[in-house]
């Protein structure tokens, strides 16, 4: 799957975009973000309060309870602030 | 005729204006967003998905399509670096009757604040920082949900 990061969640994990092999406990969003946390460094650090953290499975806004399967493009980011 | 574009370049309301007339459009509304002036900002750089932007402002345009009848939609988004004064974003609808006009012109700016995914980073004297959402936004969003 791919993984992208914007504004702030890119700035402290360091990245903005990766590939990762679905990890076999990896279900849904929420189970991504405990393993993207458990990294620790800059990534405990984005994802400490995944209340600030917004999410968008294959270019379309979701939840954390959305399901994730190979494949799926999973981009995290904080609450939007265009226009 | 539906126009989306995301670009680094300025706009011209003028030209944006006449290019989306067309036959039996009564009313143009639009909505042009600036960078404020205020205090010591310096600067606003935008950053969006790419990929992402233009199918959700394409979604909403879709919304705002069912809800009122519109003859031509077109939304300009600026990225990069912007300084205060410069334009930012540009929402125009044309349609039969200026109703329709002027409220699927505030839908369609109210929306792209709260979906589409750009973020802002303000560039002040003492350094950077990334411009949190703010509640009024949402805010105007949510009252077009019961509409």
């Amino acid at each position: 799957m791919t993984l992208l990061y914007f504004a702030w969640v890119r700035q402290k994990t360091g990245r903005g975009e990766e590939q990762l092999s679905l990890p076999a406990d990896v279900k849904t969003v929420s189970d991504l973000v405990a393993f993207l946390s458990r990294r620790g460094g800059g990534f405990a650090d984005a994802f400490a309060d995944p209340r600030r953290i917004r999410v968008a499975v294959n270019q379309e806004h979701t939840g954390f309870d959305a399901p994730l399967g190979e494949g799926d493009e999973v981009a995290f980011f904080p609450p939007v602030t265009g226009g | 005729m539906i126009t989306i574009r995301i670009q680094r370049e300025d706009f011209d309301v003028g030209a944006e204006v006449a290019a989306l007339d067309a036959e039996d459009t009564g009313a143009v509304a639009t909505f042009t967003g600036r960078v404020r002036k205020e205090g010591d900002l310096v600067a606003l750089t935008l950053e969006h998905y790419p990929q992402m932007t233009e199918r959700e402002i394409g979604r909403i345009v879709e919304d705002a399509k069912a809800r009122w009848p519109l003859m031509g939609v077109t939304i300009i988004h600026r990225v990069g670096r912007l300084l205060p004064g410069d334009n930012i974003v540009f929402v125009a609808v044309a349609a039969k009757h200026r109703g329709a006009a002027f409220e699927a012109c505030q839908f369609l700016i109210d929306y792209l604040k709260t979906r589409a995914p750009f973020w802002k980073e303000e560039e002040r004297g003492d350094g950077t920082r990334w411009v949190d959402a703010r509640h009024s936004d949402d805010k105007a969003a949510e009252r077009w949900r019961d509409t």
